[in-house]
Formats: C-alpha cells, sequence, structure tokens
C-alpha cells in the first residue's frame, strides 16, 4: 500500500496511539495567532492549517542549546563527548519546512560530517503535510517551489475535506500505519479527489515575487552594491530574530559552561546570528561586516547566492517567519520586489514559465 | 533526552602537553607540546589548530612551528582575552586541549623550484616562520628566498635569535622595518610595503606569501602587483573569527568562503573578486 487515507474522525486515535510508545511533536496554538511544535498526546491540540510555528522544526534537529562534550578540567584535560538525542516523531510538518530540513541535512552531512546532528536526525520520523491554501501573505513558497513536497518524509498527509490523503513514502511510515491499524487504502475515488485538490492548488498558488526562480542567482549577483541593503541597514534593529526563526540558518557558538566546582562542565553550542556585530569581529578589533546593511545582505545572500554555488539549491524555503517577526518590518517579498525592479528582471509569467 | 557518548566526535580534543614556555614580549607567549605517545600533529606550513581550555574555550592559532620539526610542535600566543590570556597562565607540564590541524596551508609543493618572497607584518611572522623554516629545512628544493619583516616597534619583534640566524644564512636574504625605531635600531624605518619597490625578483617564478594584520594586505599586494607578481603567485593568509574549524558554524565566512576549510591560505586571484576578502 503506497497510498491510503485517514478519516478524519480518527486523527485523535491515530496521535494516540501514535504517542503510547513515542514522543510525537505537533504544531499546537498557542494564542495570538502564533503556534509551536510541541509534545502532544492526542491529536485535540493539533494545529494543521494554520501559519508556520513560531520556531522551525530544526530545533529537533540542531537544538538552541546543545551539549557536545562534558569535561572534567583539574590536572588534565579529559573530556566526554556527547550527542543528545530521542527518538521523536514529527507530525504535521509544512512542505516549506521539510524543504528547510532538506537544507540542514545538506549542511551537516557535508565533510566534515556533523555527527551529533546525523544521530539526532536518523531518530526523527517525519510526518509531512500539504497546504492546500495559502497560511498567509507573507509565504512565498510557490516562488521557491517549497509548497508542495518534494521527498524529505515518512509520511505525507493531504487534507482531502473528511479524511487525509497519505503518501507512504518509507517502511518506516509504512510501519506507522501497520502499527495504528486505522489506515484504509485509497480508492480511485479519493485519488480523483487528489487531483482536484491539486488542480486548485495551482490555481491559487502564484509566483509571489515576478521573477522566475532559476534567475535569483544572477539577480542577487548584480545586486551586491544595491542601495536596497542600505535601506534595511537603516532600519534593522540587530536584534537576530529572523536568523532564529529561520528554518535554514545554523550558524552557532561554542561555549563552556563550568559547574560551581569549577572543575567540570560542559562545552555547548547554541544558535548565534550573523545579525549580531561581534558575529565576526576578530581579536585586533577589525569586524568584517560592521554595518547592518553588509549583515543584511549577508542574510539575503546566504539564502539565494551562495547556497546555490555550494549545494545547488536555495536556502529560502518561502515560509515568511522572518518577515512576519521582525520588529523593523524588514519583509522578505518587499525586498526581493525591491531587487527585481531595480533589476529589471520582471517576469510577469514566471509562475508559469517554471511547471 | 539520552545522551550518548560519542567515539567519533568533531569536538573530541587530543591531550597536548606543555614541554617548554617561553616569554617572548608582554604580550605574546611561545609554547613547544607534544602529542600523547609522540603523535605527530601532521600539519602542513599554514595551518592552524584549536586550542582548547576547558571552563574557558577554544581559539584558533597557527603552528609557528614547520613540519620538519618532530616530536613536539609549536605555538605563539598574543594574549587579548579569554582563553589566549588563560594560555598565558599555563606552565611546563600543564596539558591544553588540540583539535586539528585544520584548513588550507600554504602550497608548498607548487612552490618548489620558484623563489619566494615572504612578507609578514606583526603576529603574521607566526604562521610565516613554519613556512620559512620549512623551507630552510628543505632548502635545495626552493629557489631564492626573501624575507621581510615588519612591526610597530624593535620591542615588538618576535622570534629574535631565529631571525638573527636566518639573517645569518647565505642563502637566505632578511629585511626588517619598525614604523618606530629606538636608539638601538639599526635596521630600516618606515612602513614594510617601503621595502618592496626595491627588491629584484623574476615575477614569473616567484611566489609572495603575505601574513599581517587585516589594513596591511591591500597595501602590500599593490605593491606585489607593481612587480608583475601574477595574482596567482600571491598568497594570504586571512584571519577570521572561528568557532568550530569544520566550515560550519559561520563566522569565519567570507562572502561564499568558509575561511577555516577553504582558507585560511588563499592566493589572490581567487579572492580578489571577493568584496569582503580583503
Ligand atoms: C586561522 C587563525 C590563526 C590564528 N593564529 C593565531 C596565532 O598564531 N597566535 C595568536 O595569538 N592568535 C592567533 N589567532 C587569533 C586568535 O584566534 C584570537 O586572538 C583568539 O581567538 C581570541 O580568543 P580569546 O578567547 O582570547 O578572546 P576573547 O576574550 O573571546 O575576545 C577577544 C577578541 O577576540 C575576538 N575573538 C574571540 N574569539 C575569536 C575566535 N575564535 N577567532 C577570532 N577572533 C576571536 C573577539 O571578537 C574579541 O574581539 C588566529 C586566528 C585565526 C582565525
Ligand atoms: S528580525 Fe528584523 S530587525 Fe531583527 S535582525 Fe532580522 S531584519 Fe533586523
Ligand atoms: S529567509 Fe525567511 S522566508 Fe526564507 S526560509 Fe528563512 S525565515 Fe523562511
Amino acid at each position: 500500500m503506497q497510498y491510503a487515507v485517514l478519516k478524519k474522525e480518527y486523527l485523535n486515535e491515530f496521535i494516540t496511539r501514535l504517542a503510547q510508545d513515542q514522543k510525537v511533536i505537533a504544531p499546537v496554538a498557542k494564542g495570538y495567532n502564533q503556534f509551536a511544535f510541541e509534545e502532544v498526546k492526542s491529536g485535540e491540540k493539533v494545529a494543521l492549517d494554520h501559519i508556520p510555528t513560531i520556531l522551525p522544526p530544526k530545533k529537533y534537529f540542531m537544538p538552541q542549546y546543545e551539549t557536545l562534550a562534558t569535561y572534567h578540567a583539574n590536572s588534565s584535560q579529559k573530556m566526554n563527548p556527547v550527542v543528545e538525542c530521542e527518538d521523536l516523531i514529527l507530525f504535521g510538518v509544512h512542505t516549506c519546512d521539510l524543504a528547510g530540513i532538506q537544507c540542514l541535512n545538506m549542511v551537516f552531512s557535508e565533510r566534515p560530517k556533523d555527527i551529533n546532528y546525523l544521530i539526532r536526525k536518523s531518530k526523527i520520523t517525519i510526518i509531512g503535510y500539504g497546504c492546500n491554501d495559502y497560511c498567509d501573505e507573507y509565504a512565498s513558497c510557490r516562488l521557491v517551489h517549497s509548497h508542495t513536497p518534494n521527498g524529505g518524509y515518512d509520511l505525507f498527509f493531504i487534507n482531502l475535506g473528511d479524511k487525509f490523503f497519505v503518501h507512504i513514502n518509507t517502511l518506516a511510515g509504512d510501519e506507522i500505519t501497520e502499527k495504528t491499524n486505522l489506515f484504509e487504502p485509497a480508492t480511485p475515488a479519493d485519488l480523483n479527489a487528489l487531483a482536484k485538490i491539486r488542480e486548485k492548488k495551482r490555481e491559487i498558488f502564484a509566483n509571489e515575487v515576478p521573477v522566475v526562480h532559476e534567475r535569483m542567482p544572477e539577480m542577487f549577483s548584480k545586486s551586491y552594491d544595491s542601495n536596497v541593503w542600505e535601506d534595511l541597514g537603516k532600519r534593522c534593529l540587530a536584534c537576530g530574530n529572523c536568523t532564529n526563526v529561520c528554518p535554514t540558518c545554523y550558524c552557532f557558538d561554542v561555549t563552556d559552561e563550568p559547574n560551581l566546582d569549577l572543575q567540570t562542565g560542559k562545552r555547548f553550542r547554541r544558535w548565534d546570528s550573523c545579525q549580531n556585530e561581534a558575529f565576526a569581529k576578530v581579536a585586533g578589533g577589525e569586524s568584517f561586516r560592521k554595518e547592518r546593511s553588509a549583515r543584511q545582505r549577508h542574510r539575503y545572500f546566504r539564502k539565494f547566492k551562495y547556497p546555490m554555488e555550494k549545494f545547488s539549491r536555495l536556502f529560502c524555503t518561502g515560509c515568511g517567519r522572518c518577515s512576519r517577526t521582525c520588529m523593523a518590518k524588514i519583509n522578505l517579498k518587499e525586498t526581493l520586489n525591491q531587487l527585481v525592479e531595480e533589476q529589471g528582471m520582471k517576469n510577469l509569467k514566471a509562475g508559469r514559465e517554471t511547471e | 533526552m539520552k545522551k550518548l557518548t560519542l567515539k567519533d566526535s568533531e569536538y573530541e580534543i587530543k591531550k597536548g602537553k606543555i614541554l617548554r614556555v617561553r616569554k617572548m614580549t608582554a604580550i605574546e607567549t611561545f609554547f613547544e607540546i607534544a602529542l600523547p605517545g609522540g603523535e605527530s600533529l601532521d600539519h602542513e606550513p599554514g595551518q592552524f589548530v584549536e586550542v582548547s581550555l576547558f571552563g574557558v574555550g577554544e581559539a584558533p592559532i597557527s603552528v609557528t612551528s614547520s613540519p620538519t620539526k618532530r616530536g613536539s610542535f609549536e605555538l605563539a600566543v598574543r594574549n587579548v582575552g579569554k582563553v589566549t590570556g588563560a594560555l598565558h597562565k599555563l606552565k611546563e607540564g600543564d596539558e591544553v586541549g588540540i583539535r586539528g590541524p585544520f584548513g588550507k596551508g600554504f602550497p608548498v609543493r607548487i612552490f618548489e623550484g620558484n623563489d619566494l618572497l615572504c612578507v609578514a607584518g606583526g603576529l603574521g611572522i607566526v604562521p610565516l616562520r613554519s613556512l620559512i623554516n620549512y623551507v630552510i629545512d628543505n632548502r635545495r628544493d626552493f629557489g631564492k628566498v626573501e624575507i621581510l619583516l615588519g612591526c610597530k616597534t624593535p620591542k615588538d619583534m618576535l622570534f629574535n635569535e631565529e631571525v638573527d640566524e636566518w639573517n645569518k644564512r647565505l642563502d637566505v636574504k632578511l629585511n626588517c622595518t619598525v614604523d618606530k625605531a629606538d636608539p638601538d635600531w639599526k635596521g630600516n624605518v618606515g612602513l614594510i610595503t617601503s621595502l618592496i619597490p626595491g627588491i629584484n625578483l623574476k615575477p614569473e617564478r616567484t611566489f609572495a606569501v603575505v601574513v599581517g594584520p587585516p589594513i596591511m594586505y591591500k597595501f602590500v599586494i599593490k605593491e606585489l602587483l607593481k612587480k608583475e607578481i601574477p595574482e596567482r603567485h600571491i598568497l594570504v593568509s586571512l584571519e577570521r573569527h572561528m568557532k568550530c574549524g569544520l566550515g560550519k558554524c559561520g563566522h569565519c565566512q567570507i562572502n561564499n568562503f568558509y575561511c577555516c576549510q577553504d582558507g585560511p591560505v588563499f592566493s589572490y586571484d581567487k579572492i580578489k573578486n571577493i568584496p569582503e576578502a580583503l
């Protein structure tokens, strides 16, 4: 069985059964139209058709704070390298966030490999979810082709109204359907309904910025000295929120934390942000991205230019989190539109052309 | 949450035993370090290690000894903050953590058979010393060797005795300059760039290796280009903030390059169009 369906009335029971012997993580409403991935025991609180969570699921692959080693520092330098990990099932991961995880996978499996990340990754099962409509006006997932799934999940759910259409992509996914024992094989009628949803999706999702996806790195190459960065630099508060919430920002700091005995302690890493001025400052006092404009440019180039050269893919998933969270109202779609305008790269048919 | 012990962590240190400590100047100290069982560090000139002190942290430090020196390796550290400050308190017999070596060093094999011009400003002599001693220990494999040293005042000169020895060798040419002299100083006074025009070199068979503070590069490279040294024959070593040495943490990123993996040594033709490099 590669395609199955799950009746909506069974969702609650599905999560309950899953949660019986494993930790299940899903998006949950936190009020004020904010959502967060957290542990759930049943399906009651799971919020599927909403804007992306405050923090992306990267927090399970690359925790905000992670112990790399415990140490004993008295006479000699003794350390015990560790990885903190647990078996997890992530449920309700939107296609944009699946793309984000794929980006991180590339970064951390590139040599020298990050074994901590890879071990955690091996313990996580992913159940994806496809949005049938835009979550809000900040999203630009169509532009980067992450509005539809491109693999990276064990199971994938699509809302067919009274049931979920389910793609079983891996053996791990299949085992879940077997174990929970609530799924039925998909019928030709279900496949028809799926085709209709997809058709409708093609009508709803259109390129949010009038530029051809493939030409974006070129557009950025030409824009290095653009005034757009000056403008962003004037507005940006350098708070680092945009990089924290971004599913593909992975920069970190490594620090020691001694215990009270001052002999033992741990070496840990935590998320860091290229938007802090000290981020690229060296001992002589020289800071290599002193201006906020240069740091904002760096953030954008790390999404649309550099990863294209290294990993042949854009590192923006179009999730819109950076724009939603920014106190200075710096908006990714707006920035891209300005660049398109400035570089004369407007292509109104862009959305269709790349189908 | 489970905590599993890792056998293959990139963050694991090797224990380095400090064999010798020597104060070089008011703020710089020299360390000779051996790995357990005399294991070789197996570095290339120009590579660096992460030096770790638990409870304090890690700092990237260039290996200043040549790989031809076996059994131990050497570092020269300037006290500027937390980790470097804590290192300065260590004594002979103490242990430090060592990770690495990391990065791309000087392309010594490509240098073979060619002339070398080494230009060191300030602390730049620390990584360059590794190359210079490597070349001296394999002297017949290289052409002419000329060294230009520059620092603020005579008191800031590092490796004085060794520099004197280089100076005495008939197969090495050496020139020093200081920004500000004192009464005993017999060498040149002025910026290091002022020494370059007078040099007699064959540009097509000369490799110029430049290491110094960020501000120095632009001016020195300009002089070297005037001498018609090809762009890919000019090598620089860039310093950036680094946390992992593994091309991940992002601190050392220079546009699309990660200094710790793609560098710290770069040829000028690779970086001349990289706006954040120089
Ligand atoms: C490839 C490379 C080779 C180097 N070789 C040598 C050497 O041979 N000898 C030597 O004395 N120094 C060398 N340095 C510089 C040395 O790494 C820094 O002086 C040191 O990291 C400062 O750490 P700290 O904990 O003492 O300073 P802190 O107290 O942490 O900070 C003091 C200053 O150093 C900067 N800084 C902090 N951490 C780093 C870091 N990891 N990388 C760069 N800057 C940092 C801070 O922004 C601040 O401006 C090298 C640096 C690099 C990148
Ligand atoms: S969230 Fe906005 S204000 Fe904060 S660093 Fe990012 S762009 Fe600047
Ligand atoms: S840059 Fe903004 S829209 Fe793109 S992936 Fe990061 S947070 Fe989402």
